[in-house]
Protein backbone atom coordinates (compact mmCIF):
# COMPACT_ATOMS: atom_id res chain seq x y z
CA UNK A 1 0.00 0.00 0.00
CA UNK A 2 2.96 2.59 1.07
CA UNK A 3 4.85 2.71 -1.84
CA UNK A 4 2.12 4.35 -3.80
CA UNK A 5 0.79 6.93 -1.41
CA UNK A 6 0.67 9.43 -3.45
CA UNK A 7 -0.57 8.39 -7.08
CA UNK A 8 0.30 9.80 -9.88
CA UNK A 9 0.63 13.26 -8.68
CA UNK A 10 4.51 12.07 -6.92
CA UNK A 11 5.27 11.85 -11.25
CA UNK A 12 3.21 14.60 -12.14
CA UNK A 13 5.51 17.19 -9.62
CA UNK A 14 8.30 15.87 -10.91
CA UNK A 15 7.66 16.20 -14.55
CA UNK A 16 6.24 19.84 -13.62
CA UNK A 17 9.04 20.86 -11.87
CA UNK A 18 11.16 19.55 -15.02
CA UNK A 19 8.54 21.62 -17.59
CA UNK A 20 9.07 24.69 -15.54
CA UNK A 21 13.15 24.97 -16.38
CA UNK A 22 12.24 24.09 -19.80
CA UNK A 23 9.87 27.36 -20.16
CA UNK A 24 12.71 29.36 -18.21
CA UNK A 25 14.68 28.60 -20.39
CA UNK A 26 12.55 29.40 -23.01
CA UNK A 27 11.62 32.69 -21.63
CA UNK A 28 15.94 33.09 -21.15
CA UNK A 29 16.67 32.64 -24.66
CA UNK A 30 13.76 34.86 -25.97
CA UNK A 31 16.52 37.59 -27.47
CA UNK A 32 19.06 34.60 -28.60
CA UNK A 33 18.83 34.16 -32.79
CA UNK A 34 18.13 31.37 -33.79
CA UNK A 35 16.57 29.66 -30.73
CA UNK A 36 13.54 27.07 -30.95
CA UNK A 37 11.27 27.21 -28.26
CA UNK A 38 10.75 23.99 -26.67
CA UNK A 39 8.18 22.00 -24.44
CA UNK A 40 7.34 18.80 -22.93
CA UNK A 41 4.19 17.13 -24.24
CA UNK A 42 3.13 16.52 -20.30
CA UNK A 43 0.67 13.42 -21.24
CA UNK A 44 2.57 11.82 -23.47
CA UNK A 45 5.32 11.56 -20.46
CA UNK A 46 2.83 11.38 -17.63
CA UNK A 47 1.41 7.91 -19.30
CA UNK A 48 4.85 6.52 -19.61
CA UNK A 49 5.37 6.58 -15.96
CA UNK A 50 1.80 5.27 -15.22
CA UNK A 51 2.65 2.05 -13.95
CA UNK A 52 -1.01 0.56 -14.36
CA UNK A 53 -0.96 1.07 -17.91
CA UNK A 54 2.57 -0.41 -18.35
CA UNK A 55 4.05 -3.20 -16.31
CA UNK A 56 7.16 -2.64 -14.97
CA UNK A 57 10.17 -4.99 -14.90
CA UNK A 58 10.72 -6.87 -12.02
CA UNK A 59 13.88 -6.20 -10.31
CA UNK A 60 14.86 -10.14 -8.45
CA UNK A 61 18.65 -9.06 -8.06
CA UNK A 62 20.99 -6.25 -7.21
CA UNK A 63 22.38 -6.31 -10.97
CA UNK A 64 19.05 -5.71 -12.75
CA UNK A 65 18.49 -2.60 -14.61
CA UNK A 66 15.09 -0.91 -12.36
CA UNK A 67 12.76 0.60 -15.23
CA UNK A 68 12.53 4.85 -15.36
CA UNK A 69 9.86 5.20 -13.52
CA UNK A 70 10.28 8.80 -12.57
CA UNK A 71 9.86 10.23 -15.90
CA UNK A 72 13.52 12.36 -15.53
CA UNK A 73 15.02 11.01 -18.32
CA UNK A 74 12.23 10.02 -20.60
CA UNK A 75 11.18 13.39 -20.85
CA UNK A 76 11.06 14.19 -24.56
CA UNK A 77 11.41 17.61 -25.63
CA UNK A 78 9.44 18.50 -28.49
CA UNK A 79 9.72 22.15 -30.56
CA UNK A 80 7.19 24.15 -30.32
CA UNK A 81 5.09 25.10 -33.08
CA UNK A 82 5.06 29.48 -33.82
CA UNK A 83 2.43 30.72 -34.82
CA UNK A 84 4.95 33.70 -36.57
CA UNK A 85 8.45 33.19 -35.84
CA UNK A 86 10.85 35.91 -36.16
CA UNK A 87 13.22 36.78 -38.92
CA UNK A 88 16.04 36.05 -36.83
CA UNK A 89 14.78 32.44 -36.80
CA UNK A 90 14.15 32.93 -33.33
CA UNK A 91 10.43 30.69 -32.40
CA UNK A 92 9.66 32.17 -28.52
CA UNK A 93 6.68 33.73 -28.53
CA UNK A 94 6.80 35.72 -25.38
CA UNK A 95 2.78 35.67 -24.34
CA UNK A 96 2.70 32.07 -25.11
CA UNK A 97 5.52 31.09 -22.95
CA UNK A 98 4.27 33.21 -20.28
CA UNK A 99 0.82 31.65 -20.15
CA UNK A 100 2.47 28.12 -20.40
CA UNK A 101 4.37 29.16 -17.28
CA UNK A 102 2.07 30.43 -15.17
CA UNK A 103 -0.44 27.21 -16.20
CA UNK A 104 2.39 25.33 -15.26
CA UNK A 105 2.99 26.95 -11.78
CA UNK A 106 -1.04 26.39 -10.92
CA UNK A 107 -0.46 23.11 -11.56
CA UNK A 108 2.35 22.30 -9.57
CA UNK A 109 0.54 23.58 -6.64
CA UNK A 110 -2.33 21.33 -7.49
CA UNK A 111 -0.18 18.60 -7.38
CA UNK A 112 1.75 19.73 -4.71
CA UNK A 113 -1.89 20.30 -2.56
CA UNK A 114 -3.10 16.93 -3.04
CA UNK A 115 -0.20 15.30 -2.08
CA UNK A 116 -0.22 17.73 1.10
CA UNK A 117 -4.06 16.48 1.31
CA UNK A 118 -2.70 13.29 1.45
CA UNK A 119 0.06 13.61 3.99
CA UNK A 120 -2.84 15.39 6.54
CA UNK A 121 -5.17 12.28 5.62
CA UNK A 122 -2.53 9.70 7.02
CA UNK A 123 -1.49 11.94 9.76
CA UNK A 124 -4.91 11.81 10.98
CA UNK A 125 -5.22 8.03 10.60
CA UNK A 126 -2.04 7.54 12.53
CA UNK A 127 -2.93 9.85 15.48
CA UNK A 128 -6.36 9.45 15.04
CA UNK A 129 -7.53 13.22 16.05
CA UNK B 1 16.36 18.94 -8.63
CA UNK B 2 15.05 20.73 -11.61
CA UNK B 3 13.49 23.58 -9.95
CA UNK B 4 16.83 24.84 -8.86
CA UNK B 5 17.88 25.07 -12.11
CA UNK B 6 15.56 27.68 -12.95
CA UNK B 7 17.92 29.96 -11.10
CA UNK B 8 21.09 28.94 -13.16
CA UNK B 9 18.60 29.66 -16.46
CA UNK B 10 17.28 32.93 -15.42
CA UNK B 11 20.59 34.06 -13.81
CA UNK B 12 22.60 33.47 -16.79
CA UNK B 13 19.87 35.68 -18.79
CA UNK B 14 20.17 38.29 -16.42
CA UNK B 15 23.37 38.56 -16.57
CA UNK B 16 22.88 38.35 -20.59
CA UNK B 17 20.19 41.58 -20.56
CA UNK B 18 22.68 43.53 -18.04
CA UNK B 19 25.75 43.41 -20.40
CA UNK B 20 23.03 44.00 -23.36
CA UNK B 21 21.86 47.16 -21.35
CA UNK B 22 25.53 48.26 -20.71
CA UNK B 23 26.22 48.50 -24.35
CA UNK B 24 23.15 50.31 -24.81
CA UNK B 25 23.88 52.68 -22.20
CA UNK B 26 27.50 52.92 -23.50
CA UNK B 27 26.58 53.36 -26.87
CA UNK B 28 23.56 56.15 -25.96
CA UNK B 29 26.49 57.85 -23.92
CA UNK B 30 28.66 58.07 -26.96
CA UNK B 31 25.83 59.23 -29.74
CA UNK B 32 27.25 62.28 -30.35
CA UNK B 33 30.76 61.65 -29.57
CA UNK B 34 32.99 63.20 -32.97
CA UNK B 35 36.33 62.49 -34.07
CA UNK B 36 38.59 63.96 -36.85
CA UNK B 37 39.50 60.11 -38.18
CA UNK B 38 36.70 57.84 -39.41
CA UNK B 39 38.85 54.99 -37.75
CA UNK B 40 38.75 55.88 -34.16
CA UNK B 41 35.40 57.43 -33.98
CA UNK B 42 33.04 55.44 -31.81
CA UNK B 43 30.93 52.69 -33.35
CA UNK B 44 27.92 51.43 -31.79
CA UNK B 45 28.54 47.84 -29.91
CA UNK B 46 25.78 45.55 -29.57
CA UNK B 47 26.31 41.82 -28.02
CA UNK B 48 25.83 38.86 -29.66
CA UNK B 49 23.63 36.47 -27.78
CA UNK B 50 24.11 32.57 -27.84
CA UNK B 51 22.09 29.58 -26.41
CA UNK B 52 24.10 27.66 -23.77
CA UNK B 53 24.33 23.82 -24.36
CA UNK B 54 24.22 21.67 -21.43
CA UNK B 55 26.27 18.78 -22.63
CA UNK B 56 26.09 16.65 -19.48
CA UNK B 57 22.14 16.38 -19.72
CA UNK B 58 21.01 15.22 -23.11
CA UNK B 59 17.55 13.62 -23.79
CA UNK B 60 16.42 10.55 -25.33
CA UNK B 61 17.29 11.97 -28.81
CA UNK B 62 20.55 12.83 -28.00
CA UNK B 63 19.29 16.27 -28.25
CA UNK B 64 21.67 18.57 -25.43
CA UNK B 65 19.32 20.31 -23.03
CA UNK B 66 19.87 23.58 -23.07
CA UNK B 67 20.85 25.77 -19.70
CA UNK B 68 20.33 29.13 -20.64
CA UNK B 69 21.97 31.89 -22.25
CA UNK B 70 25.58 33.59 -22.75
CA UNK B 71 27.32 36.81 -24.30
CA UNK B 72 29.24 35.26 -27.35
CA UNK B 73 30.60 38.52 -27.83
CA UNK B 74 30.34 42.67 -28.56
CA UNK B 75 30.37 43.10 -32.32
CA UNK B 76 30.77 47.01 -33.66
CA UNK B 77 28.35 47.97 -35.96
CA UNK B 78 29.77 48.23 -39.51
CA UNK B 79 27.29 51.16 -40.69
CA UNK B 80 29.77 54.13 -41.70
CA UNK B 81 30.18 57.15 -39.38
CA UNK B 82 28.25 60.41 -40.06
CA UNK B 83 31.02 62.76 -41.89
CA UNK B 84 29.84 66.44 -41.48
CA UNK B 85 31.80 69.77 -42.42
CA UNK B 86 32.23 71.83 -39.53
CA UNK B 87 35.53 73.56 -39.53
CA UNK B 88 34.95 75.39 -36.06
CA UNK B 89 35.06 72.17 -33.97
CA UNK B 90 38.57 71.67 -32.33
CA UNK B 91 38.48 67.52 -33.61
CA UNK B 92 37.67 68.89 -37.30
CA UNK B 93 40.56 67.22 -39.41
CA UNK B 94 42.42 69.36 -42.07
CA UNK B 95 39.73 69.52 -44.46
CA UNK B 96 37.07 71.04 -41.75
CA UNK B 97 35.04 67.37 -41.36
CA UNK B 98 34.62 65.62 -38.36
CA UNK B 99 32.87 62.10 -38.16
CA UNK B 100 30.26 61.12 -35.60
CA UNK B 101 29.27 58.07 -34.22
CA UNK B 102 26.85 55.58 -36.00
CA UNK B 103 24.94 55.31 -33.18
CA UNK B 104 21.22 55.11 -33.82
CA UNK B 105 19.63 56.66 -30.80
CA UNK B 106 15.63 55.34 -31.85
CA UNK B 107 17.38 51.61 -32.53
CA UNK B 108 18.67 52.01 -28.86
CA UNK B 109 15.98 53.01 -27.21
CA UNK B 110 14.19 49.99 -28.38
CA UNK B 111 16.77 47.60 -27.36
CA UNK B 112 17.02 49.41 -23.95
CA UNK B 113 13.13 48.63 -23.84
CA UNK B 114 13.45 45.20 -25.25
CA UNK B 115 16.24 44.12 -22.31
CA UNK B 116 13.92 45.98 -20.22
CA UNK B 117 11.22 43.33 -20.97
CA UNK B 118 13.12 40.44 -20.60
CA UNK B 119 14.49 41.52 -17.70
CA UNK B 120 11.61 41.64 -16.07
CA UNK B 121 10.45 37.91 -17.19
CA UNK B 122 13.63 36.34 -16.06
CA UNK B 123 13.14 37.83 -12.56
CA UNK B 124 9.68 36.66 -12.77
CA UNK B 125 10.52 32.99 -13.72
CA UNK B 126 12.97 32.95 -10.55
CA UNK B 127 10.66 34.53 -8.37
CA UNK B 128 8.22 31.68 -9.16
CA UNK B 129 10.83 28.87 -9.06
CA UNK B 130 11.78 30.36 -5.68
CA UNK B 131 8.07 30.49 -4.15
CA UNK B 132 7.39 26.56 -5.41
CA UNK B 133 10.67 25.89 -3.64
CA UNK B 134 9.71 27.08 -0.55
CA UNK B 135 6.39 25.91 -0.63
CA UNK B 136 7.87 22.20 -1.87
CA UNK B 137 9.98 22.12 1.20
CA UNK B 138 7.58 23.02 3.50
CA UNK B 139 5.22 19.94 2.34
CA UNK B 140 3.06 17.79 4.67
CA UNK B 141 3.10 21.05 7.31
Amino acid sequence: MFDNIFGIHESALLLHGQRLSVLANNLANADTPGFKARDIDFAAVLSQTDTDSALPLTVTSPGHLATNAGGAESADLKYRNPYQASLDGNTVEMPVEQAAFSENNVRYQASLGFINGRIAELQFAIAGT
Amino acid sequence: MSLFNVFNISGSALNAQTIRLNTTASNLANAESVSGDAATVYRARHPVFKTMLDDSATDADGMASSAGVRVLGIVESKVPPLMRFDPSNPAANKDGYVYGSNVNPIEEMANMISANRSFATDIEAINTARDLLLKTIAMGH
